[in-house]
């Protein structure tokens, strides 16, 4: 009879979860926009691209590509029709800067309008000249520079931000899912109707446990299918499957506190609210809405205090910096022990009924 | 035969109000027993107690021979609850309820098909229980509670917000229920209802019970006069007044009806019948509500 009671409770919530559009809406279909959002807008930030419009032959310019074939990965060359039209289009922004030869003279228009980019179209051609110049030298380089960046090559901004919304999304969904449910089974007088079957207390909460962590995966398995898509381009490294324990951990975490809010809150209008108080600044300052690594000083303390924090930067380091698998353990500790803390304080809460 | 319900000298408070107040009363198996009352008369915390929703502060309640509180798994088997609200799980269909509850109690999906056939349900078992009527709701309510087959039935203010078409066909269900054998004890504020389907009421008020018995028998016990009434014009007032005899009632006409008030109302109705004057005849016995009123001296207000 107890397994009858868990297996069916979990079906009853299961129905009632896949059948409730705001809820799929809010813990599946919004995080995704999000992705999709976030993963198009910073597709490439890591190589900003220069497109220089050229006006009649531009010899220097062919040279260089020749030279070095991986200059055309961040130069895209047009050709002018006149000196005009390629001013115009320099000051619309719609290219970066309008080159012409006159003789030996590499003529550069640009515009300041983007700081940056007017800085790496002066220094890119210059160093076209430059190294036009020592070829016409006659001799070999005697100075090279060689320059790479210290993260992880494949560490591009979808591997930052599909552990921090995701993050976002499991937080969410679990508080939300855990919240409503008790304040809405108290408040249509079901919690009672179950208290006087013969289930145990245990098959109540360990069937909603069991349906939060079933969502959370298939919230997890939704977001990495999506963000591996080679559009977007996330490369898992080596020990993500550690991610797996870490979100069954941040769940019960999260779970925690909607069982707390959700035995103080009367109505479902106050559970939301409260929800939405704790969760939304906990997405701003735990680091899944913004990179911990950019976040300002102040950020990044008060991030210590948020268990979400635990659950984004421990998924980052085993699905995206390539640490082993031992690295998610502490944040594993961290939020098991948050969620034995809170969720005795949601036991010592809990109601059957309003009185 | 032990009592199938028994309680004794019953208290509970909420703060500094008497919810239940010294309540003790015996319900027999098989019996159909109503508690009835105004809002706020203790019905409900009564009920609860019962059911071993709530611990008594003091007194002693044994259901079906057993302790009701603490919360006991022997019990619970053998009791079905129905409680005021619908209590359903969210978004599911009538027959995924029932048979959700069914599991609840190891009973299988056949069974819970049945008692939805059983309440007249057949039709709706596909419909999400948001989409169910007031009265569909409630009798789905009632089908879950009897889904394992409880020997005790225990309904709270199970009309309560339903409109006389579905209160009729709820009550029929309830007698059916009744008929089958099981105990039901059903709580109130609906006078009629009390009178139409208990077979013993307890009027309950502010934490007391102020009487039990049959309704027919309280109604008796009051000896209050029979209200006759007829169409106006057939007989005047004073003729009227003549043939009430030895019942010395009030005869008033308020152009529409003549009433007349006698506690010997065979010779009122055979002295009209001798005149003629039958025409819209309506006869009034005391009901549960002057019951009550000459119980508390004041108006029965639901």
């Amino acid at each position: 009879m107890r397994g009858g009671g868990f297996s069916s409770l979990s079906r009853a919530m299961f129905l009632g979860f896949v059948r409730d559009r705001a809820a799929l809406i809010f813990s599946i279909l919004l995080p995704v926009l999000f992705l999709l959002f976030f993963g198009s807008i910073y597709k490439n930030t890591s190589a900003p691209k220069l497109n220089l419009v050229a006006v009649g032959r531009v010899e220097l310019l062919a040279q260089a590509r020749q030279a070095d074939p991986g200059l055309s990965r961040i130069l895209t060359i047009s050709h002018g029709r006149s000196v005009a039209a390629a001013l115009a289009d320099v000051r619309k922004g719609t290219d970066d800067g309008a080159v012409l030869q006159h003789g030996n003279t590499l003529v550069l228009r640009f515009s300041i309008a983007d700081p940056t980019k007017a800085g790496l179209v002066n220094s890119v051609l210059g160093s076209i000249v430059q190294d036009a110049n020592q070829a016409a030298s006659g001799q070999p380089a005697r100075f090279t520079l060689a320059a790479s960046q210290v993260e992880d090559k494949s560490l591009k901004a979808i591997q930052y931000f599909t552990p921090g919304l995701l993050g976002w999304a499991l937080a969410s969904g679990a508080a939300f899912g855990a919240a409503i449910t008790l304040v809405s089974w108290r408040e249509n007088k079901l919690l009672r109707r179950l208290r006087l079957a013969p289930v145990g207390i245990g098959s109540i909460v360990g069937a909603r446990i069991g349906i939060a962590v079933a969502i959370g995966l298939i919230q997890m398995a939704v977001f990495l299918a999506i963000a591996t898509l080679p559009y977007f381009g996330l490369q898992l490294t080596s020990a993500w499957w550690m991610a797996i324990p870490l979100v069954v951990c941040g769940i019960l975490a999260f779970m925690s506190i909607g069982l707390l809010v959700g035995a103080i809150a009367k109505t479902q209008q106050a559970a939301t609210a409260i929800t939405n108080l704790i969760i939304l600044p906990m997405a701003f300052l735990g680091g899944a809405f913004i990179p911990l690594d950019f976040a300002p000083n102040w950020v990044k303390e008060a991030s210590y205090v948020m268990p979400l924090r635990y659950l984004v930067t421990g998924m980052q380091d085993v699905m995206a910096r390539g640490e082993g698998p031992a690295s998610a353990l502490p944040a594993i500790g961290i939020l098991l022990g948050f969620t034995l803390l809170v969720g005795a304080i949601a036991v010592r809460m809990f109601r059957w009924d309003d009185i | 035969m032990s009592a199938t319900i028994s309680v004794s000298d019953l208290r509970k408070a909420y703060g500094d109000v008497a919810a239940v107040d010294g309540v003790s009363f015996e319900v027999t198996r098989g019996e159909f027993f109503g508690i009835l009352g105004p809002n706020g008369a203790g019905k409900t915390t009564t009920l609860e107690i019962i059911e071993g929703l709530r611990k008594p502060d003091s007194g002693d309640v044994t259901v079906l021979g057993l302790p009701a509180w603490p919360r006991n798994d022997q019990l619970l088997p053998r009791i079905g609850v129905q409680l005021q609200a619908s209590s359903f799980f969210e978004r599911l269909t009538a027959r995924e309820q029932i048979r959700t509850f069914a599991s609840l109690y190891g009973v299988p999906a056949k069974n819970a098909d049945d008692m939805l056939t059983t309440v007249g349900l057949t039709e709706q078992g596909g419909l999400r229980t948001e989409k169910l009527s007031g009265g569909q709701a409630q009798r789905l309510s009632i089908a879950c509670a009897l889904v394992h087959d409880p020997e005790l039935l225990f309904l709270d203010e199970p009309t309560g917000a339903l409109d006389p078409q579905a209160r009729r066909n709820l009550w029929d269900l309830l007698r059916q229920i009744s008929k089958s054998g099981r105990t039901v004890v059903l709580t109130t504020h609906h006078m009629d209802e009390a009178e139409l389907l208990c077979d013993r009421v307890a009027i309950m008020d502010r934490g007391k019970i102020l009487k039990a018995g049959p309704p027919a028998a309280l109604v008796r016990e009051i000896d209050q006069p029979v209200r006759i009434s007829v169409q106006s014009g057939l007989v005047s007032a004073e003729q009227a007044g003549r043939l009430t005899g030895t019942g010395a009632g009030e005869v008033t006409d308020d152009g529409v009806s003549l009433s007349i008030a006698t506690s010997d109302p065979a010779t009122v109705l055979s002295g009209l019948a001798r005149a003629d004057a039958l025409a819209g005849l309506r006869v009034q016995g005391a009901t549960l509500e002057d019951v009550f009123l000459s119980l508390t001296g004041r108006e029965y207000r639901a």
